[in-house]
């Protein structure tokens, strides 16, 4: 065996898994999730071809809480995007700040909350949220005196936004990495030129961690089309406290509709529109970063 | 005072002030596990408990005489450990040898494979739930089994591990490789004792991420697995919500925290035993849940 073919062979023999996993549990998948969206199909009898259908019902609003989850998740990842990015960013150029003693303790308790189980921390915010009892209100309460707002009813998206901002650790992460390779003697040389902290933070922290910030919105954005968890543990632990359908994410119906429905067929077909609306997000944001920041590779 | 003291000084109090925010879900977990009942619903909650009941714990997980369906957490742990374990073995074997396969193994196929293999990462998990639901349900029969939670990871499906393995395996020298095989190293070999060994930092990034998304997830148990007894925690607290919601006096958030903690903490330990490998692993690739 020549040296060629052997590598060959052994590059097959050693990618041999992926093969074997790539074909059963991505590949199969996905033509089947193609092929099942235009189908009616229920799990215990066999698919039904349907062409359009499923798409058409979509679209026409028969489906009935479609346009309402759009807009819920829409809504949501408007808010909790940005916000977050924000935050997260804030937290890490404080967090970036030299000679402060015990900074390895701070990263840690800003961190440490974004890795923990999404059921615990969700019920423990709904309980900090309780409009009777929890701890929000009593705070509210104690700062500017008259009684809070029912945060579970009338802002039932709103708190899942603040669990998700809360949640910023990992993205902070990111931007503290970022914020290290910014090269030291960028800085100095503004300062030597007279510019002040702020002139320094907007033109020479921003541009040089710019990929990280658009990064960090990217992934944000596809993230957020995919809340499931949350919405799911909040729905339940809230009960009639909360506004059922401020809640009612994308990934929801498409899981109630296949899991409690058996609507295999359709909701193969939101799981597209799905995966269509989260390509085309991306790509608009490759464009505007292409056309914003030109310069950039 | 001068202005970088003043500077400091509120550096610290926004430091300060963003730990309490940070903290309080978590005050509020502990404070209220060890509440009794009525404390819980006092109008205005203290963070300190009056009496601190530790009996929550036993009473949330084992009390046979509960009027509700204790946490069930002997079963819990044990499935969720064993499904946790199962991962990381599964993830640390396959996707290191398909990794070390594309990062050696110059070919033709090599680098369009590889292109297939990242897109994977693209698609969001909910369009495979469905179809794979299929196949494992009604195909090989695993519905309310642990099986769907585990066997694929021994296949490498995890496009992103591979990536990351794939990246630092190409930092190996080639002249250490070349060394092993004159001296007579097999290929299977040279993977085993010269980058294995040499991996084990990403190796451990692969392993402590393995764990901390195996023990978190959701929604696969939830999907899959019907019975009490199979339940891992994640769910298990899901299920325990409607059980301390069944309570006359109103949900026993008491029980429900002595629960969540029951969840939380090892997590919490992972995170102080292997603090070093998360914060490289994020920083490294910019891994997010």
């Amino acid at each position: 065996m020549n040296e060629k073919s052997r590598d060959t062979w052994y590059f097959f023999l050693f990618i041999s898994p992926w093969l074997v996993g790539f074909t059963v549990f991505i590949l199969g998948p996905v033509l089947s999730s193609v092929y099942l969206s235009f189908t009616k199909y229920s799990i215990s009898d066999p698919p039904r071809w349907v062409g359009l259908d499923n798409y058409a019902v979509i679209f026409k609003g028969w489906e009935p809480s479609f346009y309402n989850s759009v807009k819920v998740t829409i809504v949501y990842s408007v808010l909790a995007v940005p916000l977050g990015v924000l935050v997260a960013l804030l937290a890490a150029l404080l967090l970036n700040v030299p000679k402060i003693k015990g900074m390895s303790y701070f990263r840690t308790v800003f961190f440490l909350p974004s890795l923990l189980p999404a059921v615990a921390t969700t019920i423990t915010w709904a309980f900090v949220f309780n409009p009777k009892y929890g701890y929000l209100n009593t705070a509210y309460t104690a700062m500017l005196g008259d009684d809070g707002p029912d945060w579970l009813m009338e802002h039932t998206l709103g708190c899942l936004v603040m669990i998700a901002v809360w949640g910023f650790g990992s993205t902070m992460m990111i931007f503290l990495a970022g914020l290290q390779e910014v090269p030291k003697s960028l800085s100095e040389a503004a300062t030597v030129d007279g510019a002040n902290t702020w002139q320094r933070f907007c033109h020479v922290t921003v541009p040089a961690i710019f990929p990280v910030i658009f990064f960090n919105i990217v992934v944000g954005i596809i993230a957020s089309f995919q809340v499931f968890t949350q919405a799911f543990v909040f729905r339940s632990i809230g009960g009639a406290n909360i506004d059922e359908k401020a809640v009612f994410f994308y990934v929801l119906n498409i899981y109630e509709n296949a899991f409690q429905y058996g609507r295999f067929g359709l909701a193969c077909a939101l799981a597209w529109i799905l995966m269509v609306a989260i390509l085309m997000m991306t790509f608009v944001q490759f464009y505007l970063k292409k056309r914003w920041a030109p310069d950039d590779e | 005072m001068n202005k970088t003291k003043v500077f400091r000084l509120f550096v610290y109090a926004l430091l300060l002030a963003g730990c309490v925010l940070m903290l309080m879900p978590v005050m509020a977990m502990v404070s209220t596990a060890l509440k009794s009942m009525p404390e819980v619903y006092a109008p205005e909650p203290a963070l300190i408990p009056t009496s601190f009941h530790f009996e929550n714990f036993y009473r949330a997980f084992f009390d046979p005489t509960a009027s509700y369906r204790p946490f069930n957490f002997l079963p819990a742990l044990k499935n969720t450990v064993s499904v946790t374990l199962l991962n990381i073995i599964g993830n640390l074997t396959s996707c290191s040898l398909v990794a070390w396969g594309f990062a050696r193994y110059q070919c033709r196929w090599n680098r369009p494979l590889f292109a297939v293999m990242l897109s994977a990462m693209m698609l969001p998990a909910i369009i495979l739930s469905i179809p794979t639901f299929v196949l494992f349900v009604k195909y090989f029969g695993w519905y309310d089994t642990l099986y769907p939670l585990w066997v694929p990871t021994f296949f490498a499906i995890n496009s992103f591990f591979i990536f990351l393995l794939h990246s630092f395996f190409r930092g190996i020298p080639g002249s250490l490789i070349e060394a092993a095989r004159i001296d007579g190293c097999s290929e299977i070999g040279i993977f085993c004792r010269v980058v294995v060994p040499l991996s084990k930092p990403v190796l451990m990034v692969v392993a402590v991420f393995t764990f901390i998304w195996t023990w978190n997830d959701f929604f696969t148990p939830l999907l899959y697995l019907e019975d009490e007894s199979k339940f891992t925690f994640a769910i298990a607290l899901q299920n325990f919500v409607r059980g301390s919601q069944a309570s006359v006096f109103g949900t026993q958030w008491n029980l429900l925290m002595a629960a969540n903690i029951a969840v939380t903490i090892p997590i919490v330990m992972l995170f102080f035993a292997a603090q070093r490998y998360f914060v490289e692993g994020i920083s490294l690739t910019g891994m997010k849940q």
